[in-house]
């Protein structure tokens, strides 16, 4: 299903710049996110993979260039064709952004409370069921974000992204903060929630083995710009400098091993 | 039609009905076939539709899921959760016309299944109410003696600085002096002579009746210089500078700066508290002596607007009838007034734990707290100077 869908550009951004007053991070920068396909994105420290996340979710203005998500120039959009958008979109930032003063389920339950009209048992029984499906306990339910582990607040970020049932999901270093195994099984449910969910992901990461494991894509940000996005063959045949220490490097050799 | 308007435009094209259920008995089977978008935006009716639906002489329930447009995890939850229920009171439940795409997900939602508590459980009322009131009465208690503990710690701590002064932190402290005096002396400057005028023009109102407006000059001068100086002055500091310390240190806390400040074997209490108390104990009498002085002056020019008592008769008449105890009971209370709002400030800050919420919570706190204090340590000194009849 995903091969005949995967021409289908869903985010597309083309000549984009953007900057803080003098400081230009992205000049001319074209990507394509493909419906259905998790995206990874890769770069040097400063290279500005967060702000380039920040910007297509509207968190940041551009300078200049068009991005177009589900084929709608963002930039010229009414104020509810946009929150339309949003809606169509999740996002898990990187400490999982949970409001401190509601539990998770009422952090869950804050996107279908504040757009739509349902039900308080529904909703509540929707929340159950997204807890459920992030891999929490149903104790973790009642608790407030700073009772949880960093994994686990994780989870929950994860269960309110997808609390609308998005078709886009970024996230922002899914696995920074995690210890090996945790890191290996948000990999797992973040794979499995795009299989069962029909998700396209986008996601900013530095972790090599969530590269290799789930990412069917890979744009690598360097120099103000993409320089080179395909999958992980292209990008181990890149002789961009960067990319082959990245790639080729000590760790970035054990994580092909370890996946191969 | 409103399924479009809360998806957005449709993507892919086309399909915007509304999500329906229809039921339909043919003999002992009855079915309910499921139509249109099921997803999350829409389904309020067919929710409702299922959960008070009670089939009537049924053997056996079937979900016709053929014409169902489009579903997401909320649609496929409903669906699962009518057939859960009727499996439960022994009704034979199944789903028929299952399209490929949607199985997986039935059986996804099918498999997170668990019912999860969404608040913390709470307890009756009264009992709650009860007990909330001995939980503040019993953190009164510790909180006044944690209190006294941090005052204690303090005073060693400044008992060290002094055998040993290039210990002290000049900077922060003259930082602080700055933060909390000369930038708040503008806004204590107003506020006082405001409140001078305030005064003056009210006692003028009152003492006219009775042919004795002369006697303004003592009314304002006495309480300006003895209660009102002072205390508007505390509380202003409380509010602006209390609520300060609270909030950074807290924020410091939250960081972890108090941690890592330990572990490089630095005292939190002499790098952050003794500055902050000390700043706020030497610049608190200047701000009080600020605030006598607009006080003073703001009463003096509506005396002479008002009462047409001019500057050399209001300054004569304060000379001769205003002695100069008043202005010294009411500078005397600054240092322990200040002492008041640097610890509680701080001590606050340093109970910061968990999340911004608390730093909030904390600051709030401090500053109620600073000012209550503030005023109780008045009334004692009242009754104090009462006593030694100064």
């Amino acid at each position: 299903m995903r091969d005949a869908s995967k021409i289908e550009s869903v985010i597309s951004i083309r000549g984009l710049r953007t900057g803080f007053g003098d400081h230009i991070i992205h000049d001319a920068l074209n990507l394509d996110v493909f419906r259905g396909e998790v995206l990874g994105i890769v770069g040097g420290s400063g290279t500005g993979k967060s702000v380039l996340l920040r910007t297509i979710i509207v968190l940041n203005r551009p300078l200049s260039g068009t991005i177009r998500v589900f084929g709608q120039d963002m930039a010229n959009l009414s104020a509810t064709e946009r929150l339309a958008i949003e809606r169509r979109w999740g996002v898990l930032f990187q400490n999982g952004a949970l409001f401190s003063s509601m539990t998770v389920a009422q952090n869950i339950m804050v996107p279908m409370r504040e757009h739509l009209a349902l039900p308080d048992a529904l909703m509540n029984e929707i929340a159950a069921m997204k807890i459920a499906m992030v891999g929490l306990p149903p104790d973790a339910g009642a608790k407030y974000p700073s009772e949880l582990s960093g994994g686990m607040r994780k989870r929950a970020g994860l269960a309110r992204a997808l609390a609308l049932d998005p078709e886009i999901v970024f996230l922002d270093e899914p696995t920074v903060g995690l210890d090996p195994i945790g890191a290996a099984a948000f990999d797992a449910l973040i794979r499995d929630m795009r299989e069962a969910l029909d998700l396209t992901v986008f996601m900013v990461t530095h972790d090599l083995d969530s590269l290799h494991a789930i990412c069917d894509r890979i744009a690598v940000l360097a120099e103000k710009h993409v320089i080179v996005a395909g999958g992980m063959d292209a990008i181990l045949n890149c002789d961009h400098a960067w990319v082959r220490e990245y790639f080729h490097g000590p760790r970035g050799r054990a994580a092909v091993q370890a996946n191969r | 039609m409103t399924q479009a308007q809360d998806r957005g435009p449709p993507f892919p094209q086309g399909l915007t009905e509304p999500a329906v259920i229809q039921f339909s008995q043919t003999g002992s089977i009855c079915t309910a076939s499921a139509r249109g978008q099921w997803t999350i935006s829409g389904l309020a009716e067919p929710d409702m539709a299922l959960r008070h639906w009670q089939p009537e002489k049924t053997q056996k329930v079937v979900f016709d899921l053929g014409t169902l447009a489009r579903q997401d995890t909320a649609g496929a939850w409903i669906l699962h959760r009518a057939r859960r229920d009727l499996r439960s009171k022994g009704i034979d439940a199944e789903y028929t016309n299952v399209q490929s795409e949607h199985a997986a997900l039935l059986a996804r939602v099918g498999m997170n299944d668990q019912p999860a508590a969404i608040e913390p459980p709470r307890s009756g009322t009264l009992l709650m109410a009860l007990s909330e009131i001995g939980r503040g009465v019993s953190e009164a208690f510790m909180e006044g003696r944690a209190l006294l503990g941090f005052l204690g710690l303090t005073m060693a701590t400044l008992g060290r600085t002094i055998a040993n002064p290039s210990s002290m932190r000049w900077t922060p402290l003259i930082y602080h002096m700055e933060a909390i005096g000369l930038n708040a002396a503008p806004i204590v400057a107003l506020i006082s002579f405001l409140i001078g005028v305030v005064l003056a023009y009210q006692g003028a109102t009152q003492l006219r009746q009775f042919g004795t407006e002369i006697f303004t000059v003592e009314l304002v001068a006495i309480s300006v210089l003895r209660e009102i100086g002072i205390l508007l002055t505390a509380i202003m500091v409380a509010g602006r500078s209390g609520s300060a310390f609270t909030a950074q240190i807290g924020s410091m806390k939250l960081n972890e700066e108090i941690d890592a400040m330990r572990t490089l074997a630095l005292d939190p209490v002499e790098m952050l508290v003794l500055p902050r108390v000390l700043a706020v104990i030497l610049v608190l009498p200047m701000l009080g002596f600020i605030s006598d002085m607009m006080g003073l002056f703001g009463g003096g020019v509506m005396c002479w607007l008002v009462l047409d008592i001019n500057p050399a008769l209001f300054l004569q008449r304060l000379h001769e009838w205003v002695p100069l105890a008043h202005f010294w009971v009411g500078l005397i209370k600054a240092p322990f007034f200040a002492l008041m709002i640097g610890l509680i400030g701080c001590y606050e800050g340093l109970q910061v734990e968990g999340s911004a919420e608390s730093v909030g919570r904390l600051t709030t706190k401090s500053v109620v707290e600073a000012i209550f204090m503030v005023l109780v340590l008045d009334g004692v000194f009242s009754i104090f100077f009462a006593v030694i009849k100064f």
